[in-house]
């Protein structure tokens, strides 16, 4: 009881919270059930207004949008979290190795390795992978988990390097610990807030990608719904049903604000140094 | 600063040449014959070869890579397969839009972000500070190409105030070409604004900490005079960086807002490109924009550097 009160205190923490829990809940109940087929198409019942059977109204296709939005949003999910997931994966250990050997080779070699990454923006990467291989998911997640990659490098890199020069960790250099040894047992689980709060914000920024690459075309592919591809179909046709242009998106912005609150919130938590700052 | 600039510099260039070997690797790497993939099963073996030729795939690949660089720096890009005209014409072309469209669209957000962020960091803790921070927030989280559909939806559909799209020229019709950009620089500049007014807020309100407007503020300067002449200056260094930084998202950002509006800038060149095959104009547009990402960098680093020489000197 607590400990929910304690959460209370941060407003952006609950409503972000709130929101990505109901992205997820979304994403998870899609897979089992959605009001209808989100495949089914009905082109005799095409551009039908919201009511009755399908809430949100129905789309170029007849298919029912309410439906393709709650499957489109375990594409962003998934996507999210596999670029996510690809980019701590390999970018967290990068950046620890970083700043644990700190002015050597490899932290140079991986300073280099993260301007080069950051010369192509996600965008940028996922048209040269679509020249390379085609358009498609795994298109998609490699272009932003690449990017991730980068971004969780250099932000390890400055969190653990943040850690290094307290007391604690000076105390186990001088008790002769091993470097590895303490990058592991010290600094990385004190520089782990800062990286789950970038997860959230990669997370939110993944989410903003894939659309933007679905739109494109670069993306996830038909039948596969998406938000991006799905405010593609509208605008062709927005003079027809304008509505169906603006569901999608704000689908996109409710998930990227609470991801982006959930990050701001979980800082908030994480830092207590923060909160005053935040509420003078 | 020589020193500086001299290491930057030679960071950049360095960067700058990883990232010409990865775009040549990428493609050099293109499984299959690069020849039958940009002109299809259908093409002639005497057109595939003629192809091949001038491709130069019947080379070395260094000596291909050599030869690539040469043309990039010399700017003969080769020739655009789909189009039938120099790369390198093709891409001045498109320059024509994209950089108005980056320029107006900063220029914009700019102009939006800084007053807000003093605005907020003035009246920190009450309503207007809740505002520019609500918006801030909507901003980032809003894709910019769905900014884009609303816009015209509102602004051209229903209120026929600007085009839905197109692009009519500079040269006969001016004002026509500039009001084609309006709508598609507000929806990428808006994402952009709302990252830099939160920035500008943060950056001045750590610098209204500083003992130094403390001092400016017990001379009688009054509470707007500081922090408009003292502060905001001060400030500066981090608004400066991640101003720079976002130029390279909003240079991203175009690719999608051109096949938004189909402007013919670069992006929508990119775009098309891919879908036409025309691999050398993809490899060379790619591999530009990139380069306009590390210029700017370092031009971010320079500027920053020029106006707090701090962080500079500590790296001596």
């Amino acid at each position: 009881m607590r400990r929910l009160l304690q959460i209370a205190r941060y407003p952006n923490l609950v409503v972000g919270g709130v929101l990505t829990g109901g992205l997820l809940a979304v994403a998870l109940l899609s897979l089992a059930w959605t009001p209808q087929d989100p495949a089914l198409q009905d082109i005799a019942g095409r551009f039908a207004p919201p009511g009755g059977a399908h809430w949100l109204g129905t789309d170029l296709y007849g298919r029912d949008t309410l439906s393709l939005m709650m499957a489109a949003a375990t594409t962003s999910v998934t996507v999210g979290l596999i670029a996510v997931g690809i980019g701590a994966g390999l970018g967290v250990p990068l950046g620890l190795v970083a700043a644990t050997w700190r002015g050597r080779w490899a932290d140079d070699a991986i300073g280099r390795l993260v301007d080069l990454v950051f010369a192509f923006p996600a965008l940028l990467s996922a048209v040269l992978i679509t020249a390379l291989v085609g358009p498609g998911a795994a298109t998609a997640i490699v272009a932003i988990g690449l990017f991730n990659v980068a971004v969780f490098a250099r932000v390890t890199r400055g969190a653990v390097r943040a850690v290094a020069v307290r007391d604690f960790v000076r105390a186990a250099q001088a008790l002769g610990r091993r470097r590895l040894d303490i990058a592991l047992t010290h600094l990385l689980p004190n520089a782990a807030g800062a990286i789950l709060v970038q997860a959230t914000v990669q997370f939110a920024v993944a989410i903003l990608a894939e659309a933007g690459l679905s739109y494109l075309g670069f993306g996830v592919q038909p039948p596969t719904p998406s938000w991006g591809k799905m405010l593609f179909d509208a605008q062709t046709l927005m003079f027809l049903a304008p509505m169906q242009a603006v569901y999608p998106g704000v689908a996109i912005a409710l998930a990227v604000l609470g991801l982006n609150l959930l990050g701001d919130g979980l800082r908030d938590l994480l830092d207590p140094r923060l909160v005053p700052m935040r509420a003078a | 600063m020589t020193s500086f600039l001299a290491r930057r510099v030679s960071v950049c260039l360095v960067t700058l040449w990883a990232a010409s070997v990865v775009v040549f690797a990428a493609m050099t790497a293109l499984p299959g014959d690069p020849a039958l993939v940009m002109l299809g099963t259908e093409a002639s073996p005497e057109t595939l070869a003629a192809l091949r030729r001038e491709l130069g795939l019947d080379r070395p690949v260094v000596e291909r890579y050599a030869a690539w660089v040469g043309g990039l720096l010399t700017g003969d890009l080769g020739v655009s397969h789909a189009y039938d005209v120099a790369v390198g014409a093709l891409i001045a072309d498109r320059l024509a839009v994209t950089v108005p469209l980056a320029v107006l669209a900063m220029g914009l957000a700019v102009a939006v972000a800084v007053p807000l962020g003093v605005l907020a960091a003035d009246r920190r803790g009450r309503f207007a500070d809740y505002g520019v921070l609500g918006f801030a927030q909507l901003g980032v989280a809003v894709p910019g190409f769905w900014i884009g559909i609303l816009l015209i939806l509102v602004f051209a559909v229903e209120l026929g105030w600007f085009p839905a799209g197109g692009f009519p020229g500079w040269q006969d019709q001016a004002a026509a070409a500039l009001s084609a950009l309006v709508l598609p620089a507000l929806a990428l500049a808006l994402p952009e604004a709302a990252i830099l007014a939160r920035v500008t807020r943060a950056a001045l309100l750590e610098t209204l900490a500083e003992d130094f407007v403390r001092t400016a503020r017990a001379k009688g300067l009054g509470r707007r005079a500081v922090l408009v002449r003292h502060v905001l200056r001060n400030a500066l260094v981090p608004m400066v960086t991640i101003g720079g930084l976002q130029f390279a998202f909003l240079i991203a950002g175009a690719i999608i807002i051109e096949s938004v509006f189909t402007l013919p800038g670069l992006g929508r060149l990119v775009v098309q490109a891919i879908g036409q095959r025309d691999l050398v104009v993809v490899q060379s547009v790619v591999v530009l924009l990139a380069a306009l990402v590390i210029a700017v960098n370092l031009l971010v680093d320079l500027a920053a550097a020029a106006i707090d020489p701090r962080p500079r000197l500590a790296d001596r």
